[in-house]
């Protein structure tokens, strides 16, 4: 197709917007390709001269700091084999049992779950923990997060359930399947994409959660990376800038790797709809 | 073929009514997300409402023995003769509003909007590039983009007012003289990718011969925005303004960005709520934020899932 | 193998009656389709003997034994899903062999009983592939593997020919036909394709509306079609139906409509107890019955030309009638035949059906079933 000139002006404008609109999202973050890299970053915006893992090898000679990321990885995959495992059993129930009243309870857990945020109920969710005598256990933020984000990967998985046809289940039964081995046979495989959408998600909100491991946690043995980092810049006096940098980037990683993973395995715009 | 002829004996199992799962095993597999949901998301619900009459505090007599107080904290926190002060819950709920309104509904949504629209025409290089920076800024953890900001809006070295020095500008302490505009442009950085990703997928999912039939019209781009694309995207966004609004409402990111200062300039009711209940130790009065906090959200939520029934039935 | 019964079964969802009181019994051995339009309860009555839904009321026998409420595991039956039902994350093999995993049975006699099926349906090579690497042909052959796999008191099918394309699908008929003939395999097939209904059955239900209308064998059904409904559903194209006023005179039936010229026909005591209802009465000639008339053709019915389609070995010749209903023939030749406005189409007075004014079929004397 031919373009006229001003079509043709109209697209470098539009290309050129983009563009700087992209530029001023990359500014704030621009500081992190280069400072993890600089022994002696600052504050300001430099070039590493050298380029160099020093910063790095300082994260892993500090003893909180690898600790913390150690706490960060227990509490997230213990919540996310917590959500995964209840989610997957309950999301089935939803689709696939005549149980009466389980489009009410689906109404109610998604209206509970929108209304019950974290930074409305932490008062009550710290009483809770402590009544318990949770407080300062990685016991805590995993049931906490398990609970929370439990409604929205029902929700999501029970829709991937509906989605699969329930002949799969319904031909190894009637060739002589029990349920169990209906569910775990044919039904089980089946779901799992959905599955492994849920845990990644489940996955990168505890990863980067701040607001519920700040509340409940109180010893540095405890403390997940959020909380740590957190209190690198915001305590002492002067931040420690090349520790915290290289360190936000290792922190920063599976992250990212998971979102690569999700949106080359399921492309991008699934991840999108998920973010609570 | 042949087949062997059938023997078998073994004991059946008998269903009053099939279903590919039995009430029985149904009700089984609902049991664990069940309690954990009910302990962590239902009882929270009901027990802030409780703990909202009571003057409960986190030390001292009333740690354990928390009196009924009735409305009390309520009164205190719409208390007339200081309620519009800083550091007040009035004050907070005004700045909450004023920041859901620049940041999500103007900053995020309007945002969102134009990025889709661009992504869809520019030539696929730029879509990436632009799409990569946009979610970047919404998939970190939000301490690291918190310090990040921190970082960008140093006084003596940030990027901004490095940047601002190359034109000709004066920097500036920003987080100190305009703190409220730096956590709304905050916000609207880090939530943008959301509209984007809901605008740009709904406008892919226009049949493309709707905007062929304009182009041979000879439509402009903006007319093929105004009268084909957002017509058709109305219900994506209601959907999108109520999403974010609620989540809007009850960020904390902000906290680590500014602390809620200075001098409670940038206290969000989610900040302030912490600051009541996790500094100042009041865990009725905080409550009392919870619920109310809780209240709005309700509202919000019952029109979002109402219109999402609709659509249902429809 | 094993017999069916159905006896006094009912099924209803919600307050929609899918299945309405059917009762009729399948022989051991039989061959018996499920014919009837969308939505007449097909389906549902097949996954009843299934067991994958449970009767409302009523009773369900499978080889003399009371099945109503045991658990589809239980029954030892086969099906062959409409969406052929592979789990996508097995091969050929292993989806193939999956009943006799369940039935603890080893992997290698498992495999070697795999091979032999699939060896007989022309899938042998294909075993470990997936599901989705394979043909939608060999997708049907592998699901109708998977059922034929372990000894089964009755096979049931539903629809499992209907994702074909035609070729495949003459060619799945052909197999299964010849299948049946060499197990002599109980089997439940539901269609709403009545000539794949004719070519397979022993015996036909045509239901409607969550009931039988007929149960006989294809030739009596297409012979002597119980009702208007069941003459309009089998035959292609359908029997040709046409509203008539009957008389009596001089002991014979007149059956007047405009453009129908037909001698009297022989009265019997089935016509005598109709016309005792009203006199309106309908009148059915199957297409393949009827021919251009020659001149002086005693029984004709006559119209304007509608339409002629050469169809290769036949012609299907439309005639639109006075009140615009019409009359389909089909002639037999190889030729396009050339026709003029005024058609003619003959008849002979034994090749006619009648329907009382319910439109139940009016029978002749000394009538019995074929
Ligand atoms: N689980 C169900 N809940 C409610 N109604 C149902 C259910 N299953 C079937 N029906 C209804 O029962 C009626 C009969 O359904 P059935 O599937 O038996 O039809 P069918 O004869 O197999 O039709 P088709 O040729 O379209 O497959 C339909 O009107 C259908 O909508
Ligand atoms: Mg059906």
């Amino acid at each position: 197709m031919k373009l006229t000139l001003p079509a043709f002006i109209g697209r470098i404008a539009f290309s050129a917007l983009a563009a700087l609109i992209g530029a001023a999202f990359a500014l704030p973050l621009l500081w992190f390709l280069f400072a993890p890299f600089n022994a002696r970053a600052e504050l300001g915006l430099a070039i590493p001269d050298p380029w160099t893992l020093s910063n790095f090898v300082t994260v892993f000679g500090n003893s909180f700091a690898v600790q913390a990321l150690w706490n960060s990885l227990i509490q997230s995959v213990g919540g996310v084999i917590l959500v995964g495992a209840a989610a997957t059993l309950a999301a089935y129930a939803l689709s696939r049992s005549s149980l009466p009243g389980k489009g009410a309870v689906t109404y109610i857990l998604l209206l509970f779950s929108s209304v019950v945020s974290g930074s409305a109920a932490m008062v009550p969710i710290f009483l809770i923990v402590s009544a318990a005598g949770l407080i300062d256990t990685h016991l805590a933020v995993i049931l906490t997060f398990a609970g929370g984000l439990l409604p929205t990967a029902m929700f999501i998985l029970r829709d991937f359930i509906d989605s699969i046809p329930k002949s799969y289940e319904e031909s190894a039964m009637v060739a002589g399947a029990s349920p169990v081995q209906a569910f775990f046979d044919v039904a089980l495989p089946v779901i799992r994409p959905g599955i492994v959408v849920v845990v990644v998600w489940g996955f990168v909100n505890i990863w980067g959660s701040f607001l519920i491991p700040f509340i409940l946690l109180r010893s540095d043995d405890q403390m997940p990376a959020s909380v740590a980092i957190y209190s690198f810049y915001s305590e002492a006096g002067t931040p420690i800038v090349t520790l915290l940098a290289a360190y936000s980037l290792i922190y920063s990683l599976p992250v990212i790797a998971l979102y690569l993973f999700v949106s080359w395995k399921f492309g991008f715009r699934f991840f999108g709809g998920i973010k609570a | 073929m042949t087949t062997e002829p059938i023997i078998e004996t073994k004991p059946k199992r008998r269903v009053k009514n099939f279903a590919l799962l039995s009430n029985r095993a149904g009700a089984m597999f609902l049991t664990p997300a069940g309690l954990l949901v009910s302990v962590f998301v239902i009882v929270p619900f009901f027990w802030v409402i409780f703990v909202s009459f009571t003057n409960r505090t986190l030390l001292g007599s009333t740690a354990l023995n928390p009196e009924f107080v009735g409305l009390a904290n309520y009164f205190a926190l719409f208390d007339g003769s200081n309620f519009f002060q800083r550091g007040q819950f009035g004050f907070s709920l005004i700045l909450t509003t004023q920041f859901v309104l620049a940041s999500a509904l103007l900053g995020q949504a309007l945002l969102g909007l134009l990025l889709a629209w661009l992504i869809q025409t520019v030539p696929p290089a730029v879509k990436r590039l632009t799409e990569t920076f946009v979610i970047a800024a919404w998939i970190l953890p939000e301490v690291v983009i918190g310090f990040a900001w921190f970082a960008f809006l140093d006084r003596d070295q940030g990027t901004l007012n490095a940047l601002l020095g190359t034109v000709g500008l004066p920097p500036g302490d920003f987080l100190l003289q305009q703190p409220f505009w730096v956590i709304v442009v905050f916000n609207t950085w880090r939530g943008a990718a959301f509209s984007m990703m809901l605008f740009s997928s709904a406008f892919s999912s226009i049949p493309p011969s709707y905007f062929q039939a304009a182009d041979v019209a000879g439509a402009s781009s903006w007319q093929k925005f105004k009268d084909i694309g957002l017509p058709l995207i109305r219900g994506h966004i209601v959907t999108d303004l109520i999403l974010i609004t609620m989540w809007t409402f009850n960020t904390f990111t902000p906290f680590l960005l500014t602390n809620g200062g200075p001098s409670y300039r940038t206290e969000l009711v989610s900040i302030y709520n912490y600051r009541v209940a996790f500094n100042d130790f009041q865990f009725g009065k905080g409550a009392a934020v919870g619920v109310i906090m809780m209240l709005i959200n309700l509202a919000f939520a019952l029109i979002y899932l109402s219109i999402g029934r609709k659509k249902k039935v429809r | 193998m094993a017999s069916v019964e159905f006896s006094n079964v009912t099924k209803i969802f919600g307050n929609f009656n899918a299945v309405s009181d059917v009762s009729f019994s399948i022989g051991d051995g039989e061959f018996v389709c499920l014919l009837g339009p969308s939505g007449c309860g097909k389906t549902t009555s097949l996954r009843m003997i299934a067991g994958l839904e449970t009767p409302t009321s009523g009773k369900l026998l499978i080889g003399g034994e009371d099945v109503t409420h045991y658990h589809p595991k239980d029954r030892q039956i086969s099906m062959v899903f409409q969406d052929y039902a592979l789990y996508p994350h097995m091969n050929l093999a292993d989806n193939i062999a999956y009943p006799l995993k369940v039935r603890g049975k080893s992997v290698t006699e498992r495999h070697g009983r795999a091979k032999e099926v699939a060896d007989v349906l022309k899938i042998g090579h294909l075993l470990d592939r997936l599901p989705s690497q394979i043909s939608g042909g060999q997708q049907q052959r592998t699901s109708l593997a998977r059922a034929l796999v372990y000894p089964s008191q009755v096979y049931l099918f539903d629809e499992p020919l209907s994702n074909l394309d035609a070729k495949l699908r003459l060619e799945a008929r052909g197999f299964l036909n010849h299948l049946q003939r060499d197990m002599g395999m109980t089997a439940v097939y539901v269609t709403h394709d009545q000539a794949e209904a004719m070519a397979l059955a022993t015996r036909i239900a045509v239901m409607d509306q969550g009931k039988i209308v007929q149960y006989a064998s294809p030739i009596e059904i297409y012979r002597r079609p119980a009702t208007t409904f069941v003459a309009n559903f089998v035959g292609n194209p359908p029997m040709n139906l046409v509203p008539v006023e009957a008389v009596q005179g001089d002991g014979q039936l007149r059956p007047s409509a405009d453009g129908l010229v037909l001698g009297g026909l022989a009265m019997s005591s089935g016509i005598g107890t109709a016309l005792g209802a009203g006199k309106t009465l309908t009148l059915g000639i199957r297409p393949e019955h009827l021919s251009i008339a020659e001149p002086g053709a005693a029984n004709t019915i006559a119209g304007k030309l509608f339409a002629n389609e050469n169809m290769g070995p036949e012609s299907l010749v439309t005639i639109e009638r006075p009140d615009g209903s019409r009359v389909t023939a089909r002639i037999f030749t190889d030729d396009h035949i050339a026709l003029d406005q005024a058609v003619k189409l003959s008849f002979s007075s034994e090749h006619v059906h009648l329907f009382d004014g319910a439109g139940n079929r009016i029978p002749a004397d000394g009538e019995t079933p074929i």
